[in-house]
């Protein structure tokens, strides 16, 4: 390496690697000490407290209950999510009429923000004058609570996010879709398979990677819900919505324990790397990649 | 790319019609039966959006109406003048557009250099640099959001008021270089071919210009897709804008929005109106590059694949 390399090369990197460095390098180690340092208003020093943070976290019923609420969540918004997206992504994977209608409103999901997706759909989940109770009337059900009930609003979030990502997985399905040989579609009819074991025998093994990605993707994003459940319920009622990105804001900068909090990001890293990891693992063995 | 592209040109007859082998079946319907699927699932869809429209046209009288008024009787177009006298709407999409504009272009820019150099030059500590480039990679924001915070306060107090709390330069800053549009850049670049650099090279064009003048070019499909995954990306920023920003005349729009509902949230006329101004410029440039966000989107996906 030349010596007009080595100019070039940090000349180049630096502006970028600069800013990368000081806005998430330092920042993962500075969290790091400060989940084990005592940092709240009440104390003017910083002293270091040991594992205190993580004890308490362990200790505290709110972030067990957010574990539970960011579990069940998960749960049925990425399993979720992919079925419809892979059910529209299917159905209109075909030369049709309307077809590029159909797409785009599938598509525009992935335009509107969280904060717009939360407040509509608010609106349309409203106890008194909400146009879903009112749809339910029609069929007998009575008027229910929605977001004002603690038995009902994880899953109307679970709803509105399931909604919001559709755009996304039907994109991502309908691409992995047109990877799909036709010619082993047609070997498959020919030998005599119905319509549904070609697609369960032959489509879904080769979506299988689209599949893999689809859930490491939604499982990282749900484990960090935060925009809605913000808008919408900011962790009500009684505690039934608080997920754990939702505790940790609370902590950060509501109560501004920032010791505390490190500990909660922290754990929550943690959690998103195992469950990853497990997908991982599980995923390689449902996974068929064409070489 | 060229796998990734295939839904963008909708050349969705040849492959992908995949679904319906060539065997002639009796037409029970005058139409295809797909449609009593997609149909529905398509009013579904799009119900939230005719609501929110509807709504945001509707009296407060029939608003707040049980049941609900599906359409309207008279359009109330006030609304909307209403919702812009209320809050500083103008002002919040002016600071959303260069938060956004601002931050795609220092990306385009910062990590084409970066991910260049990483692509093609030899330098000392080019190895761990990158290993904790791709380290930033994997941890969440939450990790990393209240040493930011700190970061960007002290930034304000003694360097630069202008990237500190409550100023619209502490949204763009940290987000000017990502960790992956400089990884993305430089897989990308280390796929073209070396002998047109080279050639250049020794044609005295200097390392910038061969970046420039024919690096770049080559990758437009690159760079496209990642302007258009910061684009969504900053323009949908909500919880980082939410720790930064208090004052009213620096907020952007979704922070504008939320604020707006929680001094609002009985007024559902205003609010939605609201709702369908901060939608509709988004909305317009998702459908004018379409394609661009759809290809974008797809080829994360593909990426593994």
């Amino acid at each position: 390496m030349t010596a007009s390399e080595q100019f070039a090369g940090w000349a180049f990197v630096t502006p970028g690697v600069a800013i990368i460095l000081l806005f998430w390098a330092v920042p993962i180690v500075w969290s790091a000490v400060m989940s084990f340092q005592s940092n709240n208003l009440l104390t003017p020093s910083t002293p270091f407290v040991g594992l205190k943070n993580y004890r308490q976290l362990v200790h505290d019923p709110i972030v067990g209950q957010a574990i539970q609420h960011t579990l069940i969540y998960t749960a049925l918004f990425v399993p979720g999510t992919m079925i419809v997206g892979l059910f529209l992504a299917v159905a209109m994977n075909r030369q049709i009429r309307f077809i590029t209608f159909y797409r785009t409103a599938a598509y525009a999901t992935m335009a509107i923000s969280t904060i717009s997706e939360a407040i509509v759909f608010i609106w349309l989940f409203d106890p008194s004058y909400g146009v879903i109770n009112y749809f339910l009337s029609l069929v007998g059900v009575p008027q229910q609570q929605f977001l004002n009930s603690p038995s009902q609003a994880l899953y109307v979030i679970v709803i509105m996010t399931i909604w919001g990502w559709t755009g996304f997985s039907v994109v991502i399905y309908l691409a992995a879709l047109q990877g799909v040989p036709a010619a082993l579609l047609e070997a498959a009819s020919i030998d005599g398979c119905t319509a549904w074991r070609r697609f369960r025998r032959v489509t879904l093994p080769l979506l299988s990677p689209a599949s893999l990605f689809l859930a490491v993707w939604l499982t990282i994003n749900a484990l960090q819900l935060f925009d809605e459940v913000y808008l919408s319920t900011q962790g009500g009622p009684l505690n039934a919505t608080t997920v754990l990105v939702y505790y940790l804001y609370q902590q950060a900068f509501v109560d501004f324990n920032f010791g505390y909090a490190s500990a909660i990001a922290y754990f929550l890293f943690l959690v998103i790397l195992v469950v990853t990891a497990i997908q991982f693992r599980v995923g390689r063995r449902f996974t068929h990649y064409r070489s | 790319m060229t796998a990734t592209s295939a839904p963008a040109r909708g050349g969705i007859e040849s492959s992908a019609g995949g679904g319906v082998p060539p065997v002639r079946r009796r037409r029970w319907l005058p139409f295809s039966p797909w449609h009593l699927v997609l149909l529905p699932a398509t009013l579904v869809l799009i119900f939230p959006f005719y609501w929110l429209v509807v709504t945001s046209l509707e009296t407060p009288t029939e608003a707040l109406h049980f049941p609900p008024v599906l359409i309207p009787h008279v359009l109330r177009f006030a609304n909307y003048s209403d919702a812009f006298n209320s809050a500083p709407f103008g002002r919040f999409f002016i600071n959303s557009a260069v938060v956004t504009v601002l931050t795609v272009l220092c990306n385009l820019v910062l990590c084409s250099l970066a991910g260049y150099a990483f692509a093609r030059f030899r330098f000392l500590g080019r190895g761990a640099l990158f290993v904790v480039i791709l380290a930033t990679l994997m941890v969440p924001f939450q990790v990393t959001m209240i040493p930011q915070f700190l970061i960007t306060k002290w930034l304000g107090v003694h360097v630069l008021a202008a990237v500190g709390i409550n100023h619209i330069g502490a949204l763009i800053l940290p987000n000017a270089a990502t960790a992956f549009g400089i990884f993305f850049l430089r897989q990308f670049f280390r796929t073209l071919p070396l002998e047109y650099e080279e050639s250049a090279r020794v044609d005295g064009a200097s390392r910038l210009k061969v970046l420039i003048r024919i690096v770049l070019p080559l990758a437009t499909p690159a760079l496209a897709t990642l302007a258009a995954l910061t684009f969504l990306d900053s323009w949908n920023n909500f919880l980082w804008p939410l720790i930064v920003v208090t004052s009213t005349n620096q907020m952007t729009l979704p922070l504008g929005l939320a604020t707006f509902q929680g001094a609002h949230s009985t007024e559902w006329t205003l609010l939605m109106a609201a709702n369908v101004m901060s939608l509709v410029p988004v909305l317009a440039i998702f459908f004018l590059a379409q394609r661009h966000f759809i290809r974008s989107v797809a080829s994360t996906g593909l990426a593994g694949t």
